[in-house]
C-alpha cells in the first residue's frame, strides 16, 4: 500500500540499513518559517480586531447596500463577540480599526513577499502544488482514512506535505488570504473609486463584507484544525521544526505493524 | 493531558488579551498603529487619480429607507428656531483664509447650479445605504470666496452638539475640490430631512460617513488643524480616536 518514495527530497544522509531513530532533516526553509510566525501573530490580531469591528454592526447582507432597515442574511443582537475574542477586550470600534488597518499592512506585505519568494525558489511548485497522482480520488480517500485513524506519515513521507495538507495550504495561501485582502479593500470607499472593478467583482460592498466574514470563519477553522494536527502529530517536534527548520524524522514502522 | 492543555490555552489567551489591552493603552504603541493611517492615505492617494469618481447608481438602486446616524435632531434652541422658520434665515458663512468672506443664504445655495448624484454612503460601523443627493459643488463656493494659497484644509462647523461639544469635520483640498464633493441641501428628490442634516450637509464620497458633516453653518479655510477644538480635525477624531483620513 505504500506510495512510491520521492526521489528529490532533501535527505541529508544516505539511507541506512535499519531506520535511525534520530534522523534529523531540514524541512522548512527560512522564508517559510519567518512568514509562519509573522502570520501566527498577524492573523490572530486580524481575527480578534475584526470581531470587534463586527460588533459595531453584527449583521451581514448581500448586494450593494445594507443597513438596519434592510434584510440581513446573518443577524446577531447586541454586541455578540465576547471580550476574550476581541481586541481590545471592551467595545471600542476606533481602536479595533487602528489595530486591524495597521496589521493588515503586515498581512499584505508578508503574503506578497512569500508568494514571490516561493515562486522563485520553487517552494510553491515543488512542495505545495499537488501532483496528478495525489489528486486521484482513491489517493485522497486513502489520505483521509490515514488522518481519521491518526496514522501520521513516517520516514521520508513525513518530510513532504500530504495531499490534504497541500490542498488546505494552497486553499489558504492562494484563495482565502487573497480573498480576505481583496474583500477588505472593497469595503474602502476610496479603493472603490480608485479600482471600480473591485466592487463589481464581489457584487457590491455588502457582499464583499459578507465574503470577508465567511473567509475569516474559514481561516479560523483552518487554524483550529492546524493546531489540533500539530498537537496530535507531536507538538515539540512540529513547533521546533517551524522554529529551527530541523525535523526529527519518525522512523518507518517495521513491516507487518500496519497491515 | 487535556486539563494541562486547557490550562495552557487559557493562560496563553489571558496573556495575549491582557497584553493586547496593555499595548492598546501604551502611547508609543498607539503611535505605531496610528502611523498606518498615513501610510494608507499616502498609498490610496498614490493609486487614485485625483478626480476618480465614486460609483454613481440609478434610481433602482436606492435604499428603501436611508438610515440616519449620529445626531437625528440638533437639540439647541437656535436650531429649533431655524426649524420653525423652515430654515428661511439659515446662512452659510465662508471664512478663514479666503480673499472674500461670504455669508450665503440657503435659498441662494439651492439656486446655484446643482449636482445630483446617487451614491453609496458607508458607515464606519460597516453598513451602507444608497441615497440621491442634490447640492452645489464645494469647489464652486471656495472659488467664489477666493482661497488663499496658504489654505490646506476646509473645516465644517455644524449646528449639532454631542454633550457640550459642537460637531465639526475637516477635509483637505484634494477632497474639497473633488467633483463629487458637494454641499447637499436635498435628498431623494426632496429638501434634506432633519435626521439627514437639514438644511445643509457635506457629501465627500470617497470617505466614510462620519466625515459627511451635517447641519453645516460655517466653513473655514485653514492652514493647520491644530488649535481647532481638540486639534485632530473632527469631533470623532478628537473624542474617540477615529482616523482623520477615513478612506478605508
Amino acid at each position: 500500500m505504500d506510495q512510491a518514495m520521492p526521489v528529490d527530497e532533501p535527505v541529508e544522509e544516505e539511507p541506512p540499513p535499519a531506520p535511525l531513530p534520530r534522523r534529523v532533516a531540514y524541512r522548512h526553509r527560512l522564508p517559510t518559517r519567518l512568514w509562519h510566525w509573522i502570520n501566527a501573530l498577524t492573523v490572530f490580531v486580524m481575527l480578534m480586531s475584526g470581531l470587534m469591528i463586527f460588533n459595531a454592526h453584527p449583521r451581514l447582507y448581500w448586494g450593494r447596500f445594507g443597513a438596519n432597515f434592510d434584510q440581513p442574511w446573518l443577524h446577531f443582537k447586541g454586541r455578540p463577540m465576547p471580550g476574550w475574542a476581541t481586541i481590545p477586550s471592551t467595545y471600542n470600534l476606533a481602536a479595533a480599526r487602528r489595530w486591524h488597518l495597521a496589521f493588515a499592512w503586515l498581512l499584505v506585505a508578508g503574503l506578497v513577499l512569500f508568494l514571490i519568494t516561493s515562486l522563485i525558489n520553487r517552494h510553491a511548485q515543488r512542495d505545495l502544488a499537488p501532483t496528478r497522482d495525489e489528486v486521484r480520488p482513491s489517493h485522497i480517500l486513502e489520505d483521509i482514512r490515514d488522518h481519521a485513524r491518526l496514522h501520521f506519515p513516517t520516514g521520508d513521507a513525513a518530510l513532504r506535505y500530504n495531499i490534504l495538507q497541500k490542498l488546505s495550504y494552497v486553499g489558504v495561501i492562494f484563495v482565502l488570504l487573497p480573498l480576505m485582502i481583496l474583500t477588505g479593500l472593497t469595503m474602502s470607499p476610496a479603493m472603490d473609486a480608485a479600482w471600480p472593478w473591485l466592487v463589481e467583482l464581489f457584487g457590491g460592498r455588502q457582499s464583499a463584507r459578507s465574503i470577508h466574514f465567511i473567509c475569516a470563519a474559514l481561516l479560523l477553522a483552518f487554524i483550529i484544525v492546524h493546531l489540533v494536527m500539530v498537537l496530535l502529530a507531536g507538538p515539540i517536534n512540529e513547533i521546533g521544526s517551524m522554529i529551527t527548520g530541523r525535523f526529527r524524522v519518525p522512523p518507518d514502522q517495521p513491516e507487518g505493524s500496519s497491515p | 493531558m487535556i486539563g494541562r492543555r486547557r490550562f495552557i490555552a487559557t493562560g496563553m489567551s489571558g496573556l495575549l488579551l491582557g497584553g493586547c489591552d496593555r499595548l492598546n493603552n501604551n502611547a508609543q504603541f498607539r503611535g505605531v498603529l496610528r502611523s498606518a493611517e498615513k501610510l494608507t492615505m499616502a498609498t490610496q492617494r498614490l493609486i487614485s487619480p485625483r478626480d476618480a469618481l465614486a460609483r454613481e447608481f440609478g434610481e433602482a438602486d436606492l435604499s428603501p429607507i436611508f438610515r440616519s446616524n449620529g445626531t437625528a435632531m440638533p437639540g439647541t434652541p437656535e436650531y429649533a428656531k431655524h426649524l420653525a422658520e423652515n430654515f428661511a434665515n439659515w446662512r452659510l458663512a465662508v471664512d478663514g483664509l479666503v480673499a472674500k468672506p461670504l455669508s450665503i443664504p440657503i435659498q441662494t445655495l439651492r439656486s446655484l447650479p446643482r449636482r445630483t448624484q446617487i451614491t453609496r454612503h458607508d458607515c464606519v460601523e460597516g453598513w451602507s445605504a444608497v441615497g440621491k443627493w442634490h447640492g452645489v459643488q464645494l469647489s464652486r463656493i471656495l472659488n467664489a470666496a477666493g482661497l488663499s494659497t496658504r489654505a490646506r484644509y476646509i473645516v465644517f462647523h455644524c449646528a449639532d452638539r454631542f454633550g457640550d461639544k459642537p460637531y465639526y469635520e475637516s477635509i483637505d483640498l484634494v477632497d474639497a475640490f473633488h467633483p463629487q464633493t458637494i454641499l447637499a441641501w436635498g435628498m431623494n428628490g426632496h429638501l434634506l430631512p432633519v435626521r439627514n442634516g437639514a438644511p445643509l450637509r457635506l457629501r465627500v464620497e470617497r470617505q466614510l460617513g462620519y466625515k459627511h458633516a451635517k447641519y453645516i453653518q460655517r466653513i473655514a479655510a485653514v492652514a493647520s488643524l491644530a488649535g481647532i477644538y481638540g486639534g485632530k480635525g473632527g469631533y470623532w477624531e478628537d473624542n474617540a480616536d477615529y482616523e482623520w483620513y477615513a478612506g478605508i
